[in-house]
Formats: structure tokens, C-alpha cells, sequence
């Protein structure tokens, strides 16, 4: 026999071991009502995989293991789920958790379990997910999952597998008749588990000597096996993992450690034999050997009871006597609890059911003051000081509680056992270290909460500071823009910053007409204006008549504020019609632009020739028009403070002289300007807008100057620039994959139609004229520009207008000749091009040789023209 | 030299010591480069002792400016969700008098609280997630919100912003996972010089 060792403290509490061993293992009825909690064991409660009306059979899985840590829970009889929700538990707390309800129906019908002969052979991940299948958890009291247990991590090699069989707690019997009875399966589940342990080297059955039957058949049964059996001196509390691991190998669990971390694992003998039945049969965890005990009960024994029976049935079926019992305890008289109510089921841990009477347990005795005996010290199998932790746990002091290790404490109840002041000692540190578990989690997530908190903040800062950094350079490109600006003005340089400015112009009053409605609409919206300011009047004024005290004078304030705001709506009304006319002749004068209101370029146009009739003074004339309203209106408004006694009279009056001035002053400015206005091209401010007017007029001119096949031309040009323009969009919109694709498309094709009839005007008008206009849609289709904007669309007009002046002054022949000329050069241009594309693999290389062939065949064509017209 | 020094202690002394003073000024200046502590970790341990619910209870942008300030003298009863325990355990960081907690900034929770969005009722507003110091809070705008439960703080922050009150402050749910045993009642209570005296008197009916 291999050497044994000690553990310090213990007691020696009576032990009550033989009340319940006079007969033999028993069984109990069925019960109606079959209750299945849903967390029996340590960890993350199963998942119901039933739902409620369905009938299922015994051994079948009810629930199902939700996470590594966790156990799946199986019925133990067959019969109809009847409810899944919240009933008492079996736990000191005495609260509710969700429980699956099984109304048996006496039939007791069993799934069909997959039995393995020769389970050796299998693989150790399959058996210990049939283990893990079969709900196993330890059946000693913790109720830790047995699956986890058997698969220690790859740097923890296991050298000893021990098996629990010490039932070190009084009263409890249930481990001793289980080893009386059913030795063998307790010597094949050890091997099992050796098996899956990768055969430890040393494999020892731990049983006290106080249980000599079972130690005979255990070592019996053991014989001829690698299987050691043990037995020691009885001593409470000799069955905790750690204090066992003690006794047997003499090595200690390092403070907060598993077992694991020195080679070891731990089984209860219960959890042994549900291994090899899980195994061997495949029987599911369903049913447990479980003490029944206590004065109270007129039959005391150990059962096999299925679990989720309640409680009060197998009290019942014991004959239980409420009047005589002082209490009802689950587990054992050290650390078991009591119940409150007896409706609880059995579960997989529940070892013991103790109903003492008042003899047998009396109630605690009051409590009295600590005398510093230092009993509780010896008596400590964990070497603590219950002293001194009773104190700090008394006064809340939790660091010096962990100072004094009170989370080694096993809270077996030898120091209350022994002390001879009733101090509940393992009360308090139960408290304690509730408290202490709360604070841990407390701080772990106010940790948490200030990491997020400063993340938040950090964030938010940097925000802030991109924001800050972008409006500066924003500050800094607008001053760098108008110190260019102005350098460009002291140097005479006007085109550079009137080309952008241009631009800007050109996009806001582009909106600013996409903006204007017809002149029907805004009339009809004028219109609908004063109808609903008339409207709300009348309201106002009903309301006025019903309100009294200062409800009626709030609202005769608003009734004025309305008064005039339909004032303002009727004189709209009333000048509105100037307006569009200004428009429509503006319209008239330029037909380019009337083609399509949408395109830049034909806005450009459009706003340069409103300029340009703006100029300077049709702008005066305007702008005393609309002083002259302006005085109408305030003259009326004076009129009414006058009328009204009111102190803004003055004001008023300060206005409409001043008004008036404005006006006499512009009056002045365009009699001064009359006579000079035609030749007034050089307006006095150098801008944009008095250049692009410049522009647009040049080119009124010009239009005015060409003959009709000119005009069809240039109207050809133009579309030829839109139409690049619209390609390269539409290549954009492509790209992007936007989803007006289609629209663009669409206005591409339109505005090729729109060309070739324009083409075939032209080519009507003059059959021998070039198809000169149709070079530049070939160069967009050859090399689109990528970035062709206004400007560039507007050059490009201009450029092709001059070109056009050039023609006309041109004789046939040397027109074909220039236009030979530009052929060769633009040929040049697109092998080059071409040549690029070949060079970066472009994807438009089709396109560009497509390109260059067709301008090499034109210029074939245009030299045979030439030939002719020479001939 | 050496003689000279043998013959003049009172130089020999002074050179002694000087050489010692340059010396001991030389380790002391380089220890106060070499070791310099980076923040002020008084700050930060008072910020670990406060609860991080970030609330402002206490007058302060959070709990960290709280630490600051109590660093810097403020008072330590200012912080209602940590309650008595948090004041107890700055009073011991610093060595003072436990003050109890200032009822001016709010009372201590009996049960702690975490927000919770009716759903039905949001309008997606995102004025309780600006709000929420702990990016507690998920949703986007027009789109329903909600809180994220284990990160709330029940700092009820977002309860004010919200347009259309649909942010309760619910308690938060105790069950098996956070129970714990009581402890028992204080023994002075039942505290008797000779505790049979005063057995109850069943007992000695029963004997």
C-alpha cells in the first residue's frame, strides 16, 4: 500500500452513515410531473431544443449544451412537455430559473440508446463528446461539467487520475452503496477515464476507512487492473477535491489553480459509472443514486431516482412527517441548504436528502462573541485563519480578506463546527466573497466603461481636430486664391482668374435658371401666394373676433403681420410680369441657347448675352425699377405708422428719402451713360462677367456675319462639344455604376441624332462642302479629354468659330488643303495616342485603331477631293 | 596634499563634504531624469476608486476630471453612484475623515439601473446616442435605437436629450448569476455574557 498523507485540521462530526444502509438500494415511483432546470450544473445553462405540446421519450435530449462550459439535459421518462419557464430551483437562493416541464405518461418508453462493445478502440474526442452528449456533470455536488474535466489543455500532461469515493459528509451514503453494488462498472469507468487521460500513470481509487464493504468490492473488482485502491483515516472534510489530491499524492493545489495544472483529475465515482453507461450504452445522465435520510422520514435509504422528480414525491414515498422534521436539506448537514420549499426537483448534483427533526438538529445556538480561541485555525483543512478573516469579513474589509486568502477557502463549515461561540463563520465568508466576486466584476466593467469613455473622447477630439485642420486650409487656399487674384490684377493678367470665376458665375446662374420656372409657373405660384395670405387673414381674423383679452391682442399682431406680408404677395403679383419678358427677349436674341436650358455651355452663352443686354445701362435701368418699387413700398408703409400714430415714423421717413436719393442718383448714372452705351464694351469693372459679355457679343456678331451653312457649322461644332462632354459623363456615370446610366445614354444617342441631321442640313446646303465637322466627335471618340469643362467646351466653340471666319474667306481648294493639313496633324496625334494605349494595354485600344483608321480614310477622301476640284 | 589636509582638518572636512554633496547631487539629478513619473498617479488611482459611469453627478465632465479635482482638493463626497463605499475608499487612498456623500449632487441608487428604448416609440433622432458618454448606444438616424445593455452605466444621461421620452431606466434584473449569500446579522445584537440564561424558552420547555 502506497504511502498516505495528511491534511491539516478536520473534525470528526458524528458520522450518521448507517441509518440509511439498512436496506437496500430502493427505488420510487414515477412521478406526474417531471421538472428539468435548465443550469444543473456549473456554466452556461443548456438551450431547449423542445418545444411545449411535444412528447418525448426517455433518455432523449431536451436541451442542448450553449457554450464549452455547459451540459445538456436529457428526459428521464417519456411523457408530453407542458410548460418551459421559470420554476424554484434546487439552490440556497430559493429563486426561479427556466425549467422544461414534462408531464409523464406512465409508459416510460426509452429512445433507442447506441451501445458500443468495444468503445476502447474509438477515438478519445468521440468519447468524451459522448460523454459531453450525455449530459454528464460531476455528481459529487459541484456539478462541473465532466467533458471539460477530461479534456485538459495540451501543456497540462495528466500523471494521476483519482477517484473520488471518500463521501466524507455525514448522513451521505449514496457513493458507498453505488460502490457496493456496481464495483465493476465503477473499475471499467476508471479505465475509461484512464483512456481518455491518455492512461495516467498512476490510477487510484480514494474511499475512507469507514466504509469497509465498499472498499472490499472495490477491491475485488480492481483486481488484476492498474487501478490502486486506497483507504484513510475518516476525517470531515476528506473529500474535497483539494484535500483529497492531498491525502493521496501530497501535492497542493496552488492557491486559484486546477487540479489540472499539476497533472491531476478528479472524478466522483457517480460521474465514473455515468461515464462507462454513457459510453458503453449509451444512456444518457437521466437518473441518480441519492440519499434519502433524516428522523423525519419513516423510511431512510438510498434510491435510484430519476431526476426531476420533485422532492415532496420522494418524500412522500418515504413517509415524511412535516410536524416532526426541524428542516429539509439538500446535500449533506455541513454543506448542503436548506430548502423553503419542497417542490424542487432532483437534479444531477443532488446527493442527499436530509429531513432531521428538531433532536436530531437542533437550531443553531445564539451566537455569541468571538473569545479568540483560535479553534477555527486548527480546525482549518485550508490552512486559513478563520479569525481574522471573520473579523475583516465582519468589518467589510475586503482587501485584507484577500490578503488573507479567503477565496482558498473551500467553505467545508469545519471552522463553524468547532467554534465554540456558534459564530456562523462560513456565513460570513460566504458573504464575503459574494461580494468580493460582485466587486471583481464591478471593476472589470468600470474598466471597461473608462476605456470606452476615453476612446469616446479621444475620438471626438480628433473629429474636432480634422474638422479644425480642414477649415484652416480652406482660411488658407481662399486668402493664397485672393492674393492671386489680386497679384493678377496688379499685373494686368485678366484671363487666368477670369476663366474660374467665369465658371462660378456660369454653375450659379445655371441654378439659378434651373431654379426659374416658366414665367405661367411663378405668376401661378405669386398667385397662390396671395390667395394663402388672404386665407390666413381671414382665419386670423375669425380668430380674433371669438379670442378676448391677450390672446386678442397676439393675434391682432399677427393679423397685421399677415396684413402685410399680403401686401408684399399683391405687389409681387403686380411687378411680377417685367421680369420674364427680360427673359424671353434675352431668349430670342440668342437661339443657341434656347437649344437646351440644361447645358452648361448653352447657358454660358445664355448668361454672357443677358449680361450682355444687361449692360450697363438696361443694369440701371433695372435697378431704379426695382429702387422705384421699393420707395412705393416704404412710402406705403410710412403712410400707414402715420396713419397709426406709430414711433418708427421717423425711421420710416429716413428711408424713403434715402430711397429716393438712390434713385435720383441712378437716374443720374444713366443719362450719363446713355449716349456712351454702345461703345461701352470696356465696362468699368475688369471682371469675368464684362469679358464673357465681350465674348458672347463677339460672338452675336459673328452669328449675325455667317451665312447658313456657316451657322449649321458652327451649330454642329457646338453639338460636337456636347456630345464629348456627354460621352465622358456617361464613362463617368459608368464607372460609377450610378443608375442614371440609362438617362445619359439616352441624351447621347439624341444628341447623335441631333448631329447627323445637322449633317445632312449641312451636307444638303452645300453638297460639296467637307465633312469637316465631323472630325472633332471622332478625336472625342479617339481620346477623350478628361476633363473637358466648361471652358474647354467654350474654347473649343471659339476655336471652331474662327477656324469657320477662316473658311469662308478661303477658296475651295485651299480650304481642302488646310483641311489636309489638319488631317495629317490630327492623324499624328491619334497614332501617337494609339501607340500609348498599346503601350499601357489600355482598354480602349479597340476604339483608338477604330479611330485612326477613319481619320486615315478621310484624309484618303479629302486628297481625291482635291485631285477633283484641281482637275 | 595629504599632509597638509592631516594638519588642516577643518578643510579636510570641507572638501569631504563637498565632494559627497557633488557627488549625491549627481545621483539625485540623474534618478529625477531617469525615473521621472509620467501623469500623476494620484489622479489615476482616485480615477480607478470611482465608479466610470461618466455621469456628471458630481459637477465634473466625467470621472477622470472628478479625480482631478479631488486631487486638487475638491471635496470626496461628490459621487452619488459610487455611494458611501466609494467615498470609504478615497477617504482611505487619502488618509481623511470618511465624509458622508453630499445629498446636493444626488442620492445613492438602491438598485442599479440601466436605460432601455421603448423601440416602438423612437424616432431615430440620435440625440441619446450623442449623448451617451459610453457609446452605449447603437442606431442611426431615422432608424430605431438601442442600448447596449452590459455597456450602459445607468448614468441616465440619455433620458434628458430624448425628444419624445421614450428612454426608461429600468432596474437591472438580479437573478442566479449575481445572487450571493447574506451576511449574517451583526452579533452585538444577540450578544449575552452567559447564552443559556437566555435559551429560548421552547427549549427549556422541551428539556
Amino acid at each position: 500500500m502506497r504511502k498516505i498523507w495528511s491534511i491539516p485540521g478536520g473534525i470528526h462530526p458524528e458520522e450518521n452513515k448507517s441509518q440509511s444502509l439498512q436496506l437496500p438500494l430502493g427505488e420510487v415511483a414515477l412521478p406526474s410531473e417531471l421538472i428539468f432546470p435548465l443550469s444543473q450544473h456549473i456554466g452556461a445553462p443548456a438551450k431547449p431544443i423542445v418545444t411545449v405540446g411535444e412528447r418525448v421519450l426517455a433518455g432523449q435530449k431536451i436541451a442542448d449544451a450553449k457554450g464549452m462550459i455547459s451540459a445538456a439535459v436529457h428526459a428521464s421518462t417519456s411523457g408530453t412537455v407542458t410548460a418551459i419557464e421559470d420554476r424554484t430551483l434546487p439552490h440556497p437562493s430559493g429563486l426561479s430559473g427556466p425549467c422544461i416541464v414534462l408531464a409523464a405518461d406512465g409508459k416510460d418508453e426509452f429512445a433507442a440508446f447506441e451501445a458500443c462493445e468495444d468503445y476502447l478502440s474509438l477515438d478519445k474526442a468521440v468519447l468524451v463528446q459522448k460523454i459531453r452528449e450525455a449530459g454528464i456533470a460531476g455528481m459529487g455536488g459541484a456539478g462541473f461539467p465532466t467533458a471539460v474535466k477530461l479534456s485538459p489543455r495540451a501543456n497540462q500532461p495528466i500523471d494521476t487520475l483519482i477517484i473520488n469515493g471518500t463521501e466524507c459528509e455525514p448522513y451521505i451514503t449514496a457513493d458507498d452503496i453505488l460502490m457496493q453494488t456496481q464495483a465493476e462498472d465503477i473499475i471499467k469507468g476508471t479505465l475509461l477515464l484512464a483512456h481518455i487521460l491518455s492512461q495516467p500513470g498512476r490510477i487510484v481509487i480514494g474511499i475512507e476507512d469507514n466504509k469497509p464493504l465498499a472498499i472490499a468490492a472495490i477491491t475485488q473488482a480492481a483486481e488484476g487492473t492498474p487501478v490502486e485502491v486506497v483507504s484513510f483515516p475518516t476525517k470531515y472534510p476528506s473529500g474535497g477535491e483539494k484535500q483529497l489530491i492531498q491525502i493521496l499524492t501530497g501535492k497542493e493545489v496552488p492557491s486559484g489553480a486546477l487540479p489540472s495544472s499539476i497533472g491531476i483529475v478528479l472524478q466522483n465515482v457517480g460521474t465514473t459509472v455515468a461515464a462507462y453507461e454513457a459510453v458503453r450504452f449509451g444512456k444518457p445522465l437521466i437518473e441518480r443514486i441519492t440519499t434519502v435520510v433524516g428522523e423525519a422520514l419513516a423510511t431512510q435509504r438510498n434510491i435510484r431516482v430519476r431526476l426531476g422528480t420533485p422532492i415532496h414525491h420522494v418524500l412522500a414515498e418515504h413517509g415524511f412527517a412535516e410536524k416532526k422534521a426541524m428542516r429539509l436539506i439538500v446535500g449533506g448537514p455541513m454543506m448542503g441548504y436548506a430548502l423553503e420549499q419542497d417542490d424542487v426537483p432532483v437534479v444531477k448534483t443532488t446527493n442527499c436528502i436530509l429531513a432531521p427533526t428538531k433532536k436530531e438538529m437542533p437550531p443553531p445556538r445564539p451566537t455569541q462573541a468571538c473569545i479568540r480561541c483560535g479553534m477555527c485555525a486548527e480546525a482549518c483543512p485550508a490552512s486559513l485563519l478563520p479569525q481574522q478573516m471573520y473579523w475583516y469579513a465582519a468589518a467589510e474589509e475586503y482587501d485584507r480578506l484577500e490578503a488573507q486568502n479567503i477565496m482558498d477557502c473551500i467553505e467545508c463549515g469545519a471552522c463553524s463546527y468547532v467554534c465554540p461561540s456558534n459564530i456562523p463563520l462560513v456565513q460570513y465568508y460566504r458573504a464575503a466573497k459574494g461580494t468580493m466576486r460582485q466587486m471583481a466584476i464591478d471593476k472589470e466593467k468600470s474598466d471597461r466603461s473608462r476605456k470606452r469613455f476615453e476612446f469616446r473622447q479621444e475620438r471626438i477630439a480628433k473629429a474636432e481636430a480634422e474638422k479644425e485642420a480642414k477649415r484652416l486650409a480652406r482660411k488658407k487656399a481662399a486668402e493664397l486664391a485672393k492674393q492671386k487674384q489680386e497679384a493678377d490684377k496688379a499685373a494686368g493678367v485678366q484671363p487666368s482668374g477670369h476663366t474660374a470665376k467665369a465658371d462660378i458665375v456660369a454653375t450659379a446662374m445655371a441654378s439659378a435658371k434651373a431654379k426659374q420656372a416658366t414665367p405661367e409657373e411663378q405668376k401661378a405660384k405669386l398667385e397662390r401666394a396671395v390667395t394663402s395670405a388672404e386665407g390666413r387673414l381671414e382665419k386670423l381674423q375669425q380668430r380674433h373676433s371669438d379670442a378676448d383679452g391677450d390672446m386678442k391682442e397676439r393675434l391682432a399682431a399677427q393679423i397685421k403681420q399677415a396684413e402685410l406680408k399680403l401686401q408684399e404677395a399683391k405687389d409681387k403679383l403686380a411687378h411680377f410680369t417685367p421680369v420674364p419678358t427680360a427673359i424671353t427677349t434675352v431668349a430670342a436674341d440668342a437661339p443657341a441657347a434656347t437649344a437646351d436650358p440644361n447645358d452648361p455651355v448653352a447657358v454660358a452663352i445664355a448668361r454672357a448675352q443677358a449680361k450682355m443686354t444687361m449692360a450697363p445701362d438696361e443694369k440701371l435701368q433695372a435697378n431704379i425699377v426695382s429702387l422705384t418699387g421699393r420707395l412705393a413700398k416704404a412710402e406705403e408703409k410710412l403712410a400707414a405708422a402715420k396713419a397709426e400714430n406709430s414711433d418708427k415714423v421717423d425711421a420710416l421717413q429716413t428711408g424713403v428719402d434715402k430711397l429716393k436719393e438712390k434713385i435720383a442718383s441712378a437716374e443720374q448714372e444713366l443719362a450719363e451713360l446713355t449716349p456712351s452705351a454702345p461703345t461701352a464694351t470696356p465696362a468699368p469693372e475688369q471682371d469675368a462677367a464684362a469679358a464673357a459679355i465681350e465674348r458672347a457679343k463677339a460672338k452675336a456678331a459673328a452669328q449675325a456675319n455667317l451665312s447658313p451653312e456657316d451657322k449649321l457649322r458652327d451649330q454642329l461644332t457646338s453639338i460636337n462639344g456636347r456630345l464629348e462632354k456627354a460621352r465622358i459623363k456617361l464613362e463617368q456615370a459608368q464607372a460609377e455604376n450610378t443608375d442614371t446610366v440609362a438617362a445619359l445614354q439616352l441624351g447621347l444617342d439624341k444628341m447623335l441624332a441631333k448631329q447627323d441631321k445637322l449633317r445632312d442640313e449641312l451636307r444638303a446646303l452645300n453638297p460639296n462642302a467637307p465633312e469637316l465637322t465631323d472630325q472633332p466627335a471622332t478625336a472625342a471618340e479617339v481620346a477623350p479629354q478628361p476633363a473637358p469643362t466648361v471652358d474647354a467646351a467654350t474654347a473649343a466653340i471659339e476655336k471652331a468659330k474662327a477656324k469657320a471666319d477662316a473658311l469662308a474667306s478661303m477658296s475651295p481648294e485651299d480650304k481642302l488643303r488646310d483641311q489636309i493639313a489638319s488631317l495629317e496633324t490630327r492623324l499624328d496625334k491619334a497614332k501617337q495616342r494609339l501607340a500609348k494605349a498599346e503601350a499601357e494595354d489600355d482598354p480602349n485600344l479597340d476604339a483608338f485603331k477604330a479611330g485612326v483608321e477613319k481619320t486615315e480614310a478621310k484624309l484618303q477622301q479629302t486628297k481625291q477631293q482635291l485631285v477633283t476640284s484641281n482637275s | 596634499m595629504y599632509e597638509y589636509l592631516l594638519t588642516h582638518p577643518f578643510l579636510a572636512a570641507l572638501i569631504a563634504l563637498v565632494a559627497l554633496a557633488l557627488v549625491f547631487g549627481a545621483v539625485l539629478g540623474y534618478a529625477a531624469v531617469q525615473f521621472k513619473v509620467e501623469g500623476d498617479p494620484i489622479v489615476d488611482q482616485l480615477d480607478e476608486l470611482l465608479p466610470q459611469t461618466q455621469c456628471g453627478q458630481c459637477s465634473y465632465p466625467g470621472c477622470r476630471p472628478y479625480a482631478e479635482a479631488i486631487a486638487n482638493g475638491d471635496a470626496i463626497n461628490k459621487c452619488p453612484p459610487g455611494g458611501q463605499a466609494t467615498i470609504n475608499a478615497i477617504a482611505d487612498l487619502l488618509d481623511v475623515e470618511a465624509p458622508t456623500l453630499d445629498e446636493e449632487h444626488g442620492e445613492e441608487a438602491e438598485v442599479k439601473t440601466v436605460a432601455y428604448i421603448r423601440e416602438d416609440e423612437c424616432i431615430g433622432c440620435t440625440k441619446c446616442i450623442q449623448a451617451c458618454p459610453m457609446d452605449a448606444i447603437l442606431g442611426a438616424a431615422k432608424q430605431m435605437h438601442t442600448v447596449i445593455a452590459d455597456e450602459c452605466t445607468g448614468c441616465d444621461l440619455c433620458v434628458e436629450p430624448c425628444p419624445v421620452d421614450c428612454i426608461d431606466m429600468l432596474p437591472v434584473a438580479s437573478g442566479l448569476s449575481d445572487w450571493k449569500w447574506n451576511k449574517p446579522p451583526a452579533v452585538v445584537e444577540n450578544f449575552q455574557l452567559i447564552a443559556s440564561d437566555k435559551q429560548p424558552e421552547k427549549d427549556g420547555a422541551a428539556a
